[in-house]
């Protein structure tokens, strides 16, 4: 799992992942903040219906995909965490809408 | 609409960008520095400032070494605008962008093109699992915010792979296993550049340092590997590396990938500017003169966004090209920058000497550039595997566009960057043609996704 390894994390926040309450240090991006919290799945592939979370950290393969605050496909390593932030997985409904 | 107006706009604020702009504006030039990220330093020098106040010192001498310049960009009179989403560069030299969903219009003078480098794609079976993440994103993960995976493996081969795992054993943090996938054939093939390395040996000593203490750590290092590939059904169970014909298996969670960088294309290819197939470094490059001048006329290419030199290279090219851009717009005089460019141009030999020895001693493996897996996927956006672009090939696909049409390969929100130099060479492979001919995606506005409210939301007058 990942963890960190600063002794000090600074300022908590409190962001939301599927309805849980997760609190993540305050200058975190969302893909970060959600890996420390142990979250790897942030979105299913439209096609196979694969599983993926970040690859490259850097904005790069947009497998970091995931809804915030109800918008689907906001780049999760490019975006900071705020406080009150929903996050859920990006998902297919099984009409093939999302 | 209302452009905002600056005689120099610099994509990027990397080494090259930041040389750029505080050498332009000690000239009084009007700079524009656009970024997408939230401070400045690129990947090279991330998240400097903000461990300027920490005592990480495993961080290394190269990384602090970019302080100073980033300090120097501070004090500047610089317009730097970060988190800022460059989704248009004209040839006509306009650049449209975006910051928060909002977007905006500049115009320059003299465009430069600092956008820096990506990882090269490392497309072997498994690389799509979750689990699976490229080896500078692991160190963004350190850099940024000191988060780290313990009992990790890292594969593969480059400085940047030997680094990462350096500032992992340094920082105390344990590793499952480097498998080291460099081809033994390439030390006897950069042997021969090494009439280079005289020249700057203060690189090559500090790579074997870094090696040296990674194998001394007791680390679990495998190499002379040929072939290897990740397992499990919907995140990562294990690696499996095959050595003198045997696959043997190493169960882990977590597996950083790395093969290597390659310029960041997509910028420089939809203004219009050529590009040539690099065969020691087997990517593409941006074609430009010894000032960074590209084939559009005012947008110059500067740093590892032209050709994969580095960071120490990429702040003496910036510097280079931001006089170019100076003459251009008749703000030193040709002789000046004559002058003024020789102190840069001398560091940049330096720097350039090495090249052919590091190009020749981390060139990946073509097995590890082109899948050898017909299940592996190509485009990890629309899902499109070897198979898929094979027949493809085999029903008369002749290029990149056409590919596209076939399979979707390509056409995702990465737009090409994670599949492109796969697809150029797994063309030029099956079509028996060289990787020029084969060719490349064409790159298109918008150059990053956009929605469309944040098209809308141009300024109009």
């Amino acid at each position: 799992m990942f963890k960190s390894i600063n002794s000090n994390q600074g300022e908590l926040i409190t962001i939301y992942f599927e309805g849980k309450t997760l609190n993540v240090p305050k200058d975190y991006n969302v893909a970060t903040a959600l890996l420390w919290a142990g979250v790897c799945d942030f979105r299913e592939t439209t096609l196979n219906n694969m599983k993926r979370g970040p690859y490259c950290m850097m904005g790069v393969c947009f497998d970091c995909l995931i809804n915030i605050n109800g918008m689907d496909n906001q780049q999760s390593c490019t975006i900071q965490v705020s406080d009150g932030m929903k996050i859920k997985r990006q998902v297919i409904n099984s009409s093939g809408k999302k | 609409m209302n452009s905002a107006k600056y005689d120099i706009i610099i994509i990027g604020a990397g080494p090259a960008g930041i040389s750029a702009a505080v050498l332009a504006d000690q000239h009084k030039a009007s700079v524009l520095v656009l970024d997408e990220n939230c401070a400045p330093g690129g990947q090279i020098y991330r998240a400097i400032e903000k461990n300027q106040k920490s005592d990480n010192e495993w961080l290394g001498q190269s990384y602090q070494d970019g302080l100073p310049l980033i300090e120097d960009f501070r004090r500047s009179r610089v317009n730097y605008q970060h988190s800022a989403k460059v989704w248009h560069l004209s040839g006509a030299k306009a650049v449209h962008y975006s910051v928060n969903g909002k977007s905006h219009s500049a115009k320059g003078g003299q465009i430069l093109v600092a956008t820096g480098a990506q990882e090269r794609p490392f497309p072997v079976l498994g690389w799509t699992l979750n689990g699976v993440m490229s080896a500078g994103a692991a160190q963004i993960l350190l850099k940024e915010s000191g988060v780290v995976y313990e009992d990790a493996v890292f594969v593969g081969t480059g400085p940047l792979l030997y680094l990462i795992v350096h500032q992992y054993i340094s920082a105390g943090i344990p590793i499952k296993a480097i498998i080291d996938t460099t081809p033994r054939g390439n030390y006897l093939r950069a042997l021969r550049h090494s009439f280079g390395v005289l020249k700057n040996t203060k690189n090559i000593f500090q790579g074997w340092r870094w090696k040296w203490e990674i194998i001394k750590s007791g680390t679990l290092y495998i190499s002379n590997i040929s072939d290897v590939r990740i397992n499990g059904s919907d995140s990562v169970a294990s690696v499996e590396y095959c050595q003198r014909s045997k696959w043997k298996n190493l169960n882990c969670k977590q597996v950083f990938l790395h093969q290597g960088v390659t310029p960041e294309l997509n910028t420089s290819l939809s203004a219009g500017c050529d590009k040539s197939w690099d065969a020691r470094q087997a990517c593409w490059t941006i074609d430009v003169d010894q000032y960074g001048q590209s084939s559009v006329d005012g947008i110059s290419v500067a740093g590892d966004a032209s050709s994969i030199a580095g960071g120490v290279a990429a702040a003496q090219r910036g510097s280079i090209a931001a006089l170019n851009m100076l003459y251009n717009l008749e703000l030193i005089s040709r002789g000046d920058r004559k002058v003024l460019s020789k102190p840069f141009k001398k560091k940049l030999s330096k720097e350039m000497a090495v090249r052919p020895f590091i190009d020749s001693l981390f060139k990946p493996h073509v097995r590890y550039r082109t899948p050898q897996d017909n299940e592996t996927i190509v485009c990890r956006c629309e899902e499109v595997t070897l198979a898929q672009i094979k027949e493809s090939i085999g029903v008369g696909c002749k290029g990149p566009s056409q590919l596209k049409s076939f399979t979707r390969c390509g056409m995702g929100p990465c737009q090409g960057r994670l599949c492109g130099l796969s697809v150029t060479e797994i063309l030029a492979k099956e079509l028996e043609i060289r990787e020029e001919q084969a060719g490349y995606y064409n790159a298109r506005p918008p150059i990053k996704p956009v929605t469309l409210a944040e098209l809308a939301s141009l300024d109009e007058t």
